[in-house]
């Protein structure tokens, strides 16, 4: 078992609880807050593998403007995008703007955790190329 | 309704073309007949006049000539001589020499004695001191009779001159020839109908009348009706013609010269060119008249077809208006319903979770709460399902446009659904363009809706019949129908097919979703869909896809 944490944004109390005690019960590290605001402070203080992020939430900051936010802090942090409705705007802006992928609400847990172990393989490949093509740069200079 | 209102429009059409046409024509025609009349019937009474004048003149001068050659007889004989046989008889034939249209010569002498005579009669030795003329020619010196008997009981006028030698007086006489003088003024007759004769002041005719009877009888002219210069009058004869006649008062002696002529003979050519007239103008009214019936009813025609079509546009036009408003009330709807249902489900897979572990596992009653939260789990999958079809056609995140070959995706989709036909027997025909170019598009989507189409038409046969799928290219577009001989769609259903969780199939087989996001993924496209259908008659959907080129890689 690959470990990893998770980091769950959602406004809905409700969701983000039950979700949140579901993740904890299948052994990931699960840390959750109600807005984009404090996913920011938390992200600042600790790595996240994985961010599951509402993109409408009244008040505050919205999906969109904290993922912005967020790909500043942690640029390598995979992130699931979670919607009640089907709006392709901002979808796509979200995929732009470097989300994994797009989940339309309600999710059943399987496929969040499908979700969720692709963008690990993703994340992993990225970080091994990165480290091979520093491996390659030492060498030349070598 | 509609109807009348059109019937109404074309009679309307019609009313005014046609008075507008037909009137000047009408008011042009009598107007240039009456005016044409007018001057014809001038032309003839001045005709006829002119004729009534020569002839008088003519006779006038006859009886002139007559009077004047008697005259010179009696002036240069002495009462001796004439009375002798052998000079009266040489006076009479150089009379009628000189002038001619003498019948007889007589000298009379004062106390009326006929004393000498030439001529065909014997009529010497009769005393005429009783006849009326006889006062009159003494007193006068000249006289000329109107047509009488006389003492030879054939008609004949008489003239005689006095002469005045050595106190007394005796009377030279002589009786005019009736028949050349009738010659004379019968020469005016004109034509078949034409009249020429003389009366009298008292209307009696003194030459035959060619149609108004005898010598001596009462013409049914009256000459009071003529005044003193010539004078034209129509009158109705015996036979109810109508006779113009034309009457000039002569100047030596009370007689009327009378000229008469047909109207309707006179009238003739007019009453031809009055015929030609009307002819042309009921040619010309009849061609109005079909012209404008034909016109109006062509008008009529285009305005309802605009009209018809105007009302398909404007059905149309409130269609997509709905369905687009629908949709956005939809994408609304699918947000407050996803998030409590996404709420209940991570409620019940958490009592699912918590289900499975061992405390739990011995409960009583654990089967049954399991059951519950399956079935639980299983609804939201429904709920989920519904509001997620919804959205279908907005669901993927970024429309693809990939290379698409129309009748490759008809081909797929019907090759998924082939199967399914075969089993209910019912044959899917397919009769492609196989020049249709490649568009740019999205495949899935497409395949979506002909998916909804081809399987919807399976549905409505039931077992048993053909489907008929079509491509063509028509200009920018390309065109597929799906045709189904089906038991077809009612009007007033045909208006909702396309509404959202509208379906005529039973209860709980059909979403109601399939054509509403067919229609929400072709009009994206900037296409449409369109359903014609007759009940008993099968269903037609046409599918209009714009024709986009891919770009060059």
């Amino acid at each position: 078992m690959h470990y990893f944490n998770v980091l769950v944004v959602d406004d809905e109390e409700d969701f983000l609880d039950t979700l949140m005690n579901r993740l904890k019960k299948r052994n990931i590290d699960t840390i959750g807050c109600h807005s984009g605001e404090e996913a920011l402070e938390l992200m600042k203080k600790k790595i996240f593998d994985v961010v599951v992020l509402d993109i409408k939430m009244p008040g505050g900051m919205d999906g969109i403007e904290t993922l912005r936010e967020i790909k500043k802090i942690q640029p390598d942090a995979e992130i699931l995008l979670l919607t009640g409705h089907a709006s392709v705007e901002t979808s796509v802006e979200g995929m732009k703007l470097g989300a994994f992928d797009y989940l339309l609400k309600p999710i059943k847990l399987e496929d969040l955790l499908e979700k969720m172990a692709q963008a690990l393989e993703k994340k992993d490949t990225v970080e091994h190329k990165r480290q091979s093509e520093q491996i390659r740069k030492l060498l030349k200079y070598w | 309704m509609k109807r009348s209102i059109y019937r109404n429009l074309q009679k309307k059409i019609i009313g005014i073309t046609l008075l507008v046409s037909l009137a000047p024509l009408f008011i042009l025609g009598v107007t240039i007949y009456h005016q044409f009349a007018k001057i014809f019937q001038e032309k003839v009474d001045e005709q006829i006049r002119y004729r009534a004048d020569a002839q008088a003149e003519a006779v006038d001068l006859f009886l002139k000539e007559r009077t004047a050659i008697l005259a010179a007889m009696a002036d240069t004989h002495a009462f001796d001589e004439m009375i002798q046989a052998k000079n009266l008889s040489r006076c009479l034939t150089v009379m009628n020499q000189r002038a001619g249209a003498f019948v007889d010569l007589g000298v009379i002498d004062n106390s009326g004695e006929h004393v000498a005579y030439v001529g065909p009669y014997s009529l010497k030795g009769i005393n005429y001191y009783d006849q009326p003329w006889f006062a009159e020619v003494m007193s006068k010196g000249i006289y000329i009779s109107d047509v009488f008997m006389g003492f030879r009981k054939l008609p004949h006028f008489i003239i005689a001159v006095r002469r005045q030698e050595n106190q007394t007086n005796w009377i030279l006489r002589a009786t005019v020839d009736p028949d050349i003088f009738a010659s004379i003024v019968q020469a005016a007759q004109i034509g078949k109908t034409g009249d020429a004769f003389i009366v009298n002041s008292e209307g009696i005719l003194q030459t035959q009348s060619r149609f108004g009877g005898a010598i001596l009888t009462k013409s049914a002219i009256d000459p009071a009706n003529f005044g003193k210069l010539t004078t034209v009058i129509e009158q109705s004869n015996i036979d109810n013609r109508s006779l113009l006649y034309a009457g000039s008062w002569m100047k030596n002696k009370n007689w009327l010269l009378v000229i008469s002529r047909d109207v309707q003979q006179e009238m003739g050519s007019l009453f031809a060119t009055r015929n030609v007239e009307v002819a042309i103008i009921i040619c010309g009214v009849l061609a109005i008249v079909l012209t404008v019936v034909f016109m109006a009813r062509l008008t009529i025609l285009r305005l309802m077809e605009s009209d018809a079509r105007m009302d398909e546009l404007n059905a149309q036009l409130i269609q997509s208006d709905k369905l687009a408003a629908l949709g956005k009330m939809a994408a609304g709807v699918a947000h407050e319903i996803n998030n409590p249902l996404a709420v209940i489900l991570q409620k019940t897979g958490w009592m699912g979770d918590l289900l499975a572990e061992e405390d739990f596992k011995h409960s009583k009653n654990y089967q049954e709460f399991k059951k519950s939260v399956e079935k639980i789990e299983e609804h939201v999958e429904r709920a989920r399902k519904v509001v997620h079809n919804m959205l279908g056609y907005a669901r993927r995140m970024e429309p693809r446009l990939e290379d698409v070959d129309i009748n490759q995706t008809l081909n797929q989709t019907i090759d998924i659904l082939e199967n399914y036909a075969r089993i209910n027997n019912i044959d899917i025909q397919t009769f492609f363009d196989e020049k249709l170019p490649i568009i740019a598009g999205d495949q899935a989507q497409l395949q979506q809706v002909f998916l909804n189409l081809i399987s919807n038409a399976i549905d409505a046969i039931g077992h048993d019949g053909f489907i008929e799928v079509k491509s063509r290219r028509i200009d920018t577009q390309i065109w597929v129908t799906i045709k189904d001989n089906g038991p077809g769609i009612s009007p007033d259903k045909q208006k909702r097919i396309f509404d959202p969780f509208f379906s005529t199939k039973d209860r709980g087989e059909g979403t109601g979703l399939g054509l509403w996001v067919s229609y929400n993924i072709i009009e994206k496209m900037g296409g449409s869909i369109t359903c014609k259908s007759q009940p008993g008659q099968g269903t037609t959907f046409t599918v209009v896809i714009p024709i986009k080129v891919p770009e060059k890689k």
